[in-house]
């Protein structure tokens, strides 16, 4: 009897608890999963061997806090599942490129990453196109106006209605899947605090998760309080700044000079963390580097409640504004089957009315103390997306007050150990764009066979272009922002 | 919300602007500056500095005990063993691991935000000494010194060089204030301002933004990744950073550089800092 692998968040297994499944039952088992509302969050082929390509499916059981592991061995193609349940889209792609197994019946099956193409055809590939006398096309990118990372994307345009948007990523590809390969070393944690540079605290938090659920360490309370309080100031600094830049946008200036200053205030607190804006150096395998003494408590505490007064000023003034709620309401709206249907996560997929988070679904155990409280909204429109970060602010700085009070008393750091042999483990975290999953194979020799990063920005950038659908050209900065994705995140 | 509660509200988030760099900037408690590298009290042969490091940016004498650190050195690198102890500022992110390795104190990290440097050489600390960014010429100076506009290219950034160029914008840092501005259009601007190790798939639109910036030009690099690669130095789907086929003019180094750093580095290109 073939079966699926169950494990909780950061939970290792040995690799040979998953028996790979037929093609034509693994197929099934997936489809009638996401049909059923799971979610697919990784989906990766692994060469296990010179002989043997196995195919991971990943599945999110957001309910019952469980992820399960389906696998099956693949020679040169299989069936795409992405007709019927597009989530799978973007990882066929992925599997395509990398591997050339072709995912038949996948509807187009373009690069991802242009990890193979000659250095003068990054962004070269055949666009979706709109015939007809009155369609126009526009291109953008991938050098963009402001100092944003570089993408490219491509508007099929009627008059100014966007009929379609599609995007060509890729550029910033610097190869940090390939590198992670054979270690971990002195370099892999860096690689992980650079991977989406915005989000160093998530994936240096999901990527230490992973390698002390391999080695089998469990790390201190203390520890774990700390990386909390980082990452709520990750995304606190973070949703701030994008409050100010859909200000910004719209040309609400107070709000946008305002939360501007507010974003550094919350970077320069995780500074008095670790003396980084970004938390670089902060999370290592076995806990943090820096503990938190009480004179840092009580400068954070009061850098809080300055920030929050700032913040009670700047962000109720755009939402009680009618001038800017007639450009936020009913703008790139997107509706909450397409969320679904395309995987959706983060504060895009809770502005359409989807509850889920990873800090309630896949809490580590035993949990804070804390309640959690899911913060959504269900017009998924631009208005929705400012309103879960506004929600999620006011939630998260209130989060970092309690646990930075309470911190328990313990160590900051526990020995690593060497990771197990032969193991398997999926690690979550809610970054401030949304789901963070690192999924981690170690081979034989106890070193790392298979890393798979999946950024929230590898689901949400087609839920940008969905929900540009039918909006004017001249919103899509406007919608860009209320995404706000990562290229590097994206391209790795 | 109307105007009288729009003006109350800027009355109570007051006035914001540092006063860098009249005054002395604020820094974070537990910042790490420019290491200050002592030559003198190395114990030569422990190489354990080198072997923390994550880039290769530290040189040992007489041998390196890690050979695999030789995988990321490029030509122009010493890392064979030169003659004393060396730390590349072009290479350092800044992590302290050195720092921590270094029983003899002969790398420790200082507070020092001033890393901003002319030339390629300058960044290779070999002791206490740092020869600061000089400015521009006089000519170049009478071009650029009263605005000096930029066209932003991030090649393989990560967002992190990027967000914190972006803060000198707002209200804290107002950049406009010293004549700089980050313009839209390559067509519009004074030079180019590169972050990242230069992708493979980004050098092409690096070559024509380059192309489409009038003449006369300054290049900048910041960070790590644009001025050495950094921790992406020798990967194949990287230029290892800013290409050969480009000049710097001026280096700004950090993983990602503080803001002040970078605002103290463009300062002092257009000869506006006395210190």
């Amino acid at each position: 009897m073939k079966s699926r692998l169950t494990l909780r968040n950061a939970e290792a297994a040995p690799l040979k608890a998953i028996e790979p499944f037929g093609a034509g039952a693994f197929a099934e088992r997936i489809q009638r999963d996401l049909k059923a509302g799971y979610r697919l969050i990784s989906f990766f082929a692994h060469k296990a061997s010179s002989h043997t390509t196995r195919l991971y499916a990943v599945i999110a059981y957001d309910d019952d806090g469980l992820i399960r592991v389906a696998a099956t061995n693949v020679a040169d193609s299989f069936e795409s599942l992405t007709p019927d349940t597009p989530q799978a889209h973007l990882f066929e792609r992925e599997i395509f490129e990398q591997t050339g197994i072709i995912p038949k019946g996948h509807p187009w099956r373009k690069p991802v990453r242009f990890i193979a193409a000659a250095p003068e055809e990054a962004g070269v590939m055949k666009f979706h196109r709109v015939e007809g006398a009155a369609i126009h096309e526009v291109a953008v990118g991938p050098v963009h106006a402001g100092i944003i990372e570089p993408g490219h994307f491509r508007f099929q345009c009627e008059g100014e209605t966007v009929l379609h948007l599609e995007m060509a990523l890729g550029y910033q590809h610097r190869g940090i899947e390939r590198a992670l390969k054979d270690g971990p070393d002195k370099r892999s944690i860096h690689y992980m605090e650079t991977a989406a540079g915005d989000t160093t605290v998530g994936h240096a938090t999901a990527w230490c998760q992973a390698l002390e659920s391999l080695a089998g360490v469990d790390i201190s309370f203390r520890a774990r309080a700390i990386r909390e309080i980082a990452l709520e100031l990750e995304r606190l600094a973070n949703h701030v700044g994008d409050i100010g830049a859909l200000a910004g946008d719209i040309g609400f200036l107070p709000t946008a000079a305002w939360c501007g200053r507010l974003r550094g205030d919350f970077l320069n607190m995780t500074a008095v963390l670790c003396g980084n804006r970004f938390g670089r150096g902060l999370i290592r395998p076995g806990g943090v580097a820096f503990d938190i003494a009480k004179p840092q408590v009580a400068d954070i505490l009061n850098r809080l409640d300055e920030a929050y007064e700032g913040l009670d000023t700047a962000v109720p003034m755009l939402f009680d504004s009618p001038s800017v709620l007639s450009r936020f309401e009913e703008t790139g709206r997107l509706s909450i089957h397409h969320a679904v249907d395309l995987g959706l996560v983060g504060p895009a997929a809770r502005a359409c009315g989807i509850e889920h988070d990873v800090r309630k679904n896949f809490a580590r155990r035993p949990e804070p103390s804390t309640r959690f409280t899911i913060s959504t909204c269900n017009t998924g429109d631009v208005l929705a997306r400012g309103m879960v970060r506004w929600l999620e602010i006011q939630r998260s700085i209130a989060y970092v007050r309690d646990r930075i009070r309470s911190l328990p008393d313990d160590a900051t750091m526990r020995p690593m150990k060497a990771l197990r042999p032969a193991h398997f483990t999926v690690s979550l975290v809610e970054g401030w764009r949304g789901e963070i999953c690192h999924t981690v194979i170690t081979g034989a020799d106890g070193k790392l066979a298979a890393c798979k990063v999946v950024d929230p920005s590898f689901h949400n950038w087609m839920g940008l272009a969905a929900a540009m659908r039918g909006q004017q050209i001249s919103d899509f900065p406007l919608c860009n922002k209320s995404f706000n994705l990562s290229y590097c995140g994206h391209d790795l | 919300m109307g105007l009288i509660d729009i003006l109350f509200a800027r009355a109570k988030q007051g006035h914001r602007t540092i006063g860098f760099p009249n005054d002395a900037p604020v820094l974070p408690e537990l910042f790490q500056g420019r290491p200050a590298v002592r030559p003198e009290l190395c114990q030569a042969g422990c190489g354990k500095c080198a072997d923390s490091c994550p880039t290769g940016a530290i040189t040992v004498p007489a041998h390196i005990k890690n050979p695999e650190l030789l995988l990321f050195a490029t030509s122009d690198d010493a890392s064979d063993g030169g003659d004393a102890l060396s730390l590349d500022l072009g290479r350092c992110l800044f992590c302290g691991e050195c720092g921590k390795a270094c029983t003899e104190k002969a790398i420790e990290f200082t507070k020092e935000y001033r890393l901003a440097a002319t030339s390629r050489e300058a960044l290779k600390l070999t002791g206490e000494t740092f020869e600061l960014a000089k400015a521009l010429d006089e000519k170049s100076l009478k071009v650029f010194g009263r605005s000096f506009k930029l066209r932003q290219v991030s090649a393989g950034g990560c967002n992190a060089c990027e967000a914190d160029i972006n803060v000198l914008n707002t209200v804290v840092f107002d950049l406009g204030r010293f004549g700089i501005q980050f313009a839209a259009s390559p067509r519009h601007a004074d030079g180019l301002l590169i972050t990242g190790p230069v992708t493979r798939n980004m050098e092409l639109a690096l070559r024509k933004t380059w192309d489409a910036v009038p003449e006369p030009k300054i290049v900048i690099a910041v960070g790590a990744c644009a001025i050495s690669g950094g921790l992406y130095a020798g990967h194949a789907e990287t230029r290892s950073g800013v290409p050969p086929w480009l000049k710097v003019d001026l280096y700004i180094p950090g993983c990602p550089p503080h803001p002040i750093t970078i605002l103290d580095g463009l300062l002092r290109l257009l000869d506006k800092l006395d210190k």
